[in-house]
């Protein structure tokens, strides 16, 4: 799998540790610590409700903690040090923290009046200060990457579901991010059009960026992950590689999530 | 199961074995031999029992009573013309004399001015507003939701007498710092609020409340998915909304930014209790003299139809505009349609 490329990696070295999140009452994440190496694919996978989603969107501060931290490559994550408190970043900081976190979203969110082009381009620009000659050579190259070259004109609603999270894709690459997240990539999809998009996911895999990925694509994760998380109820169950999660579960409530979840997955 | 996947390879078995049911398919003989083609066919074999209609036209249903009500209203519309050229007392020889008249057209030009300028002061501030209101401040939400609660409460008539005699209620207005007597500047509140002054102060700032609310909605209307990613990509919140945000959200904000433009054309008629002379009192002026009254109201009626109708050219195309990336493809505009059609039938001799 991904051991030997994980090695030549020196960014994307992403800690979480003890990190807690409520909505009102209701305390989705009770202290989730967890280390992703550079270059390092996580996958998150677990019932609906588990936290996934909310651990994932905490890693570029879309979500705000309640208690915990999160380290990139050592840097705090939406906080600095001040003696004993962490305080905030400012907005500006934070924005530019994100520009090395790329996020691909579960319902796409491209924007619509937007061309594929200018959807990759628009942060490199206004983000990073990227001149528009250079970020649209970068972005013709990243759409090709994934495959759309041709369709760099298109709007997004002209084209297909699978087609439209590879441009969402190639907008998330266009900041050279040093960390992707994937919150459930291909859940949108039409099944058919659910392999072009891993496919480009696998390719990511090997390239050195690292990759958190939550999906329920079980056969998916296993091929490539080198980690897989297992949440319920806001709590991480176990975490391993995937022979050992997959196959050889310690934990009863792993091992009863994959019955319900793998078997029938495998039969048909 | 299986039946059903052998049958995939067969070639065309005969329609009567495949609407029986696939569970007795494998009774019926395969039938591996080409059956005889009718002379028509297009040779593929499956025509074979299906009779051939490829060489027949087409023609669309008929609807007798579409024909019927056309007839109905075109008879309406013949009547109220035919009334409207005939009557004198429409006195559309008056209605000429006054149309072009100089008076009319100064009038007329200072309400164009007055919704221009209202309108869009109005639409500024209304965004500005729209803006505070879903701002996570609660100071700001609540001095916007105030400012709409107020304006939007008193009748715009009182509003406009307000400012005008606002000099009355202060006889000053200057600039410095409250609560002590440094003063940088100082005015005469006449000297600053004229008529015009008023007007304009009057309508901007009712507009604005309208436009806040119009403008917030749109942007409620935008998915939040859209301002995340837009937050993800490290995008700074001012360009979220006005390159992210506010193109989406004008799909929704001008159909009803259009109707308020519209309303606010006549609106500016209101002005004519500060004895300012646009279009409207103008008019009034001039029938109170000539005792026209029908003709006159006529001519300002006609003028308010002129600038709405313009006014929906613009919209037609302003909403096209926004709708880019909304729908797959654009529908042809009239123009093009029209294009479309004389290109077709132009030559008819050479089309196809």
């Amino acid at each position: 799998m991904s051991t030997a490329t994980s090695a030549a990696a020196t960014r994307g070295l992403v800690e979480i540790t003890g990190v807690r999140k409520s909505y009102g009452a209701v305390e989705v994440l009770k202290g989730v610590s967890l280390t992703v190496p550079p270059g390092g694919v996580a996958v998150i996978v677990g019932p609906s409700g588990s936290g996934k989603s909310t651990l994932l969107r905490t890693i570029n501060h879309l979500e705000k903690v309640d208690g915990g931290y999160i380290t990139i490559d050592g840097a705090l994550v939406g906080y600095r040090v001040r003696g004993r408190t962490l305080h905030e970043l400012p907005a500006k900081e934070i924005l530019r923290q994100r520009t090395e976190i790329g996020m691909v979203f579960q319902n796409f969110n491209l924007f619509p009046h937007l061309t594929a082009l200018e959807n990759v381009i628009e942060a490199p620009v206004v983000a990073q200060g990227k001149s528009k000659a250079e970020a649209r050579r970068r972005g013709l190259e990243l759409l090709d990457r994934v495959g759309l070259k041709d369709r760099a004109g298109a709007y997004p609603r002209q084209l297909s579901g699978g087609q439209q999270q590879r441009v969402a894709i190639a907008r998330a690459l266009a900041l050279d991010p040093k960390i992707l997240l994937f919150d459930e990539p291909t859940s949108a999809l039409d099944p058919e059009l659910v392999n072009e998009v891993l496919d480009v996911i696998r390719e990511l895999a090997t390239s050195g960026t690292t990759l958190i990925i939550v999906t329920h694509e079980m056969g998916f994760a296993r091929d490539v992950a080198d980690t897989v998380v297992f949440m319920d109820d806001g709590r991480i169950v176990e975490a391993g590689t995937p022979a050992e999660i997959f196959s050889n579960p310690r934990e009863e409530r792993t091992r009863s999530f994959f019955s319900k979840i793998i078997e029938p997955a495998f039969n048909i | 199961m299986s039946s059903a996947a052998t049958q995939v390879d067969q070639p065309a078995s005969p329609p009567e074995a495949t609407a029986s049911g696939g569970h007795e398919s494998p009774a019926a003989p395969p039938a591996t031999a080409p059956p005889a083609l009718p002379p028509s066919s297009d040779g593929t074999g499956q025509a074979a029992t299906v009779a051939d209609y490829s060489g027949y036209k087409l023609v669309a249903a008929k609807h007798p009573w579409r024909w019927v009500g056309t007839a109905v209203v075109a008879l309406g519309v013949a009547a109220v013309a035919w009334s409207l050229a005939t009557n004198p007392r429409w006195e559309w020889g008056v209605v000429a004399q006054w149309f072009t008249a100089e008076s009319v057209i100064r009038g007329l030009g200072e309400t164009l001015k007055l919704t221009v300028i209202a309108g869009s002061l109005g639409f500024v501030l209304g965004f500005v507003l729209a803006l505070m209101r879903l701002s996570a401040s609660p100071l700001l939400v609540s001095v916007s939701w105030t400012f709409s609660w107020i304006f939007r409460s008193t009748p715009l008539l009182v509003q406009m007498l307000l400012w005008y005699n606002l000099g009355y209620l202060y006889e000053k207005i200057s600039l410095g710092i409250p609560f002590t007597d440094v003063r940088f500047f100082e005015v005469q509140t006449t000297t600053l609020i004229s008529q015009f002054a008023a007007a304009v102060l009057g309508l901007t700032l009712n507009q604005a409340a309208y436009s806040a609310e119009i403008i917030r909605g749109g942007i409620l209307s935008v998915d939040q998915g859209q301002l995340e990613a837009a937050a993800a990509l490290g995008i700074p919140a001012w360009r979220r909304s006005t390159r992210i945000v506010l193109p989406q959200a004008m799909r929704s904000i001008l159909p009803t930014a259009f109707n308020e433009i519209i309303g606010l054309v006549k609106g500016t008629s209101i002005v004519y209790v500060l004895a300012y002379s646009e279009l409207f009192y103008t008019i009034q002026v001039i029938y109170n003299r000539t005792q026209q009254v029908l003709p006159l109201l006529l001519v300002a009626t006609l003028w308010y139809v002129v600038i709405t109708s313009v006014l929906s050219v613009f919209q037609y195309y302003i909403e096209r505009h926004y709708a880019k990336g909304a729908v797959r493809t654009l529908p042809l505009t009239p123009l093009q349609k029209a294009r479309k059609y004389f290109a077709l039938h132009a030559t008819p001799r050479s089309t196809r």
